[in-house]
């Protein structure tokens, strides 16, 4: 008898963790059930690609016929030899290094005045948000447009005010900042982060900061901005690879800066990066080589690279920002 | 335990969507070709120019009661490269970029057509020199030429008369001396009338790549040995000396705002069409183009001026063509070749077709043809088409990829940029034979 209860008194917390393990096995199947369509979606549209990218990359493969295996070559070609790399890596890093820091300036700025409006603020959010949803196809079109030396409105208006307006998309110093001014119109979707940010650091750490003496700009430097560093952090690290995957606009503006738009089915007139390959970003480059000239392989080993360096210069920035940016509630 | 549970769970979601993938490929690969009476043809042409293709295939399915042909335009080759990879391919499929030649050839992505050229006993000399070239890859004969694009002389003889011209220039100092004359300025120095526009990348007679002008030099590419020869052949230069001597006359930014401000040049503004440009070398489509849009302009072709010391090559252009052939994979090859032979080699419909996009015909034979509707400004094309030093670029693995360079160097060289021109092209002469080497083997010189 008493042998007997010990046994049941044993056995009662055995089945008590067999329950729970079941339990918990039952949830994480759960779990992984409701991952199931992120799960395949990311094998077959990115784990997938990603491991072809990289074997294509030490392969001759011209999307037709079978890839040759060729080691390092498309590697040695593209760090000795290609002509073009250079100028597309120049054009990807000023684009970066001037395009990004501006974008988040002018979305903070923008957005800083837009959570200090006290009428119509539904409006002007929804103005300063609209060039956000306008296609980047579209939007490049009417730059083009817009900035024409010769016939675009602001040129004109320029020529009023007794100012010879630049060649903008025609010119090799101005068909960057060009671009630069279409990346700032439409800052949108950063500015509502931001926004949304801005409007949800805590009232009593101004109040705190008013108290202590601080003026507008001190509570900006001391309040807004470290509470929002995690934002800028977001912003900066996104605005970086979207710098590194540069394209549509590059694309869209110098097929029609150079006036060649209309002749879409014919591929020998090629006018990327016009003019003068100002406009040569990487990865317009590496369309280049892939979808014009059918070398796969060697456009699959600039992917690489590119993937290479925007993971670096991810983790570079994420470790720095260990500096700068507060969590709050945070640990120190 | 857990472990291999959720390792389980992984392999098992992985391999159902290996399996949804492959299932998706064999799918697809399944429905490739149609019906054996419904083929398909992919063609480039779009607009006014895909309504008289498709008026040539109308008459070819009232001849053939067997098939009947489904015409799909507006594609380029990034969609015949993607069918082609799928597996779901047209029975035809035709590409405007005859430069990818080498591409389809080498890849056996379009079939060899040799056999059914010797089973129907056609001999491909009935095509001039330089659309055989074009159509193949190192002796692969994957396509046929279906009409042809060939550059020849625009000028507006209204303003040659004002200006006191009577003729056509003949050669490149004659162009030079006839495009200052019939140049306008604004007050502010502005052009407002260009005599002959020769920044590289306007309008399509100045290919940046500088194709258009290399017959009219009689420039080479490469040697026997397959080296570029940009540096070593005294043309390329006088080409580009030439080209930068009328950029500089007329001033870079002058002209770039003078480019900007020009219309599309496949708009019913197009400079010259609307008396902004005296002369211009364009293509024989321009010639359909004027009739729609303003046939009141008076103008006159004839062959572009050449090289002053080669006064032979007179009469010579370049050339440049649509190519059509058959994908792998197709399943109705004899249909579809009975299509492709009927659109390349019969002199009717080769005629009609020319006659209805104005583009010139490429058979010996279709360029005498009575079909063909008369036309002056037409028929210097048709000659120009026949002269044997009428030129096109050299086919290789990688396309038009050279062309990249030579345009990346000749841009910089006309906006004063590329420095001493000697060793630029031999800079050049390296670049593209690295480039060749790389794309045709993947290795590194």
């Amino acid at each position: 008898m008493t042998g007997l209860t010990v046994r049941a008194e044993r056995s009662a917390p055995l089945d008590r963790t067999r329950a729970r393990r079941k339990a918990a096995w039952r949830r994480r199947r759960l779990v992984l059930l409701l991952m199931t369509p992120w799960l395949i979606g990311f094998s077959v549209f990115f784990g997938y690609p990603l491991v072809m990218s990289v074997y294509l990359s030490f392969t001759h493969y011209d999307l037709l016929s079978s890839p040759k295996w060729i080691g390092t070559a498309n590697y040695r070609y593209l760090f000795t030899q290609d002509p073009q790399v250079g100028a597309a890596v120049r054009n990807t890093l000023w684009i970066i290094a001037v395009m990004v820091p501006l974008q988040v300036v002018f979305a903070c700025g923008v957005a800083l005045m837009l959570a200090r409006a006290r009428r119509g603020v539904g409006l002007f959010r929804t103005i300063f948000y609209l060039p956000a949803l306008a296609p980047p196809v579209a939007a490049t079109l009417a730059f083009v447009y817009i900035l024409n030396p010769a016939t675009g409105p602001v040129n004109i208006l320029l020529q009023h005010l007794g100012i010879n307006g630049p060649l903008w998309f025609q010119s090799t110093s101005w068909s960057k900042p060009s671009l630069v001014l279409l990346g700032l119109w439409g800052v949108g979707n950063t500015m509502i982060i931001f926004l949304a940010a801005i409007l949800d650091v805590p009232r009593h750490l101004y109040e705190s900061a008013e108290l202590d003496g601080a003026g507008p700009l001190q509570r900006l430097r001391w309040v807004t901005l470290p509470t929002i560093s995690p934002v800028i952090l977001f912003s900066v690290v996104i605005g970086v690879i979207a710098g590194l995957q540069y394209f549509t606009q590059a694309y869209v503006a110098a097929n029609v800066a150079s006036g060649q738009a209309s002749q879409a089915g014919d591929q020998t007139v090629n006018n990327l990066g016009y003019p003068e390959d100002s406009t040569l970003f990487y990865p317009v480059l590496l369309y280049q080589h892939g979808f014009r000239y059918f070398n796969m392989g060697y456009a699959s080993a600039m992917s690489v690279m590119l993937l290479v360096v925007a993971f670096t210069i991810t983790l570079l920035i994420i470790r720095n920002s260990r500096r700068w940016v507060h969590y709050v509630g945070a640990a120190k | 335990m857990r472990r291999v549970g959720i390792g389980l769970l992984v392999a098992l979601v992985l391999g159902a969507a290996l399996l949804a993938a492959t299932a998706r490929t064999s799918a697809t690969a399944g429905t490739s070709g149609a019906k054996a009476e419904n083929i398909t043809i992919w063609v480039g042409w779009s607009a006014a120019e895909l309504k008289a293709f498709k008026g040539v295939v109308a008459e070819y399915d009232n001849k053939h009661a067997d098939v009947t042909v489904k015409v799909v335009g507006g594609i380029n080759d990034d969609k015949i490269t993607a069918a082609i990879r799928s597996g779901k391919v047209p029975d035809v499929v035709s590409s405007f970029t005859s430069a990818n030649v080498g591409s389809y050839c080498n890849s056996g992505a379009w079939i060899d057509l040799k056999p059914f050229l010797a089973k129907d006993k056609i001999d491909v000399n009935m095509f001039p020199k330089t659309s055989q070239y074009y159509t193949q890859y190192k002796g692969k004969r994957c396509a046929l030429p279906l009409l042809a694009d060939v550059y020849g002389f625009y000028y507006n003889k209204k303003m040659f008369k004002a200006a006191g011209l009577t003729s056509p220039p003949k050669t490149m100092s004659q162009l030079t001396a006839y495009a200052k004359k019939l140049t306008k300025k604004n007050s502010d120095g502005s052009i407002k009338v260009a005599g002959y526009n020769p920044f590289l990348g306007f309008y399509s007679g100045n290919a940046p790549d500088l194709t258009t002008y290399a017959p009219l030099f009689g420039a080479k590419y490469v040697d026997g040995s397959g080296k570029s020869v940009l540096s070593r052949d005294p043309a390329w230069s006088k080409i580009l000396k030439w080209q930068k001597s009328l950029i500089d006359w007329y001033g870079y930014k002058n002209l770039q705002k003078f480019n900007a401000g020009a219309a599309d040049e496949f708009s019913a503004s197009h400079a010259f069409e609307i008396g902004k440009l005296a002369m211009m070398i364009d293509g024989e489509w321009r010639v359909a183009f004027i009739a729609r849009e303003h046939p009141g302009l008076d103008y006159g072709t004839a062959p572009a001026p050449v090289d002053d010391a080669h006064p032979e090559l007179y009469g010579a252009g370049y050339v440049n063509g649509t190519i059509i052939g058959i994908p792998k994979g197709v399943k109705h090859k004899d249909q579809a070749w009975a299509l492709v032979k009927y659109l390349t080699t019969d002199s009717h419909a080769l005629a009609i077709f020319s006659n209805g996009v104005r583009n010139v015909p490429t058979t010996k034979a279709s360029l005498t043809s009575p079909d063909i509707k008369p036309d002056a400004h037409f028929k210097t094309f048709l000659k120009i088409f026949a002269n044997p030093n009428s030129k096109t670029s050299p086919i290789t693995a990688a396309g038009n990829a050279y062309g990249s360079l030579i345009q990346a160097f000749a841009v910089k060289w006309q906006a004063g940029h590329a420095g001493d021109l000697a060793k630029g092209l031999q800079k050049l002469d390296k670049q593209i034979d690295a480039q060749l080497k790389q794309a045709q083997a993947g290795g590194v010189p």
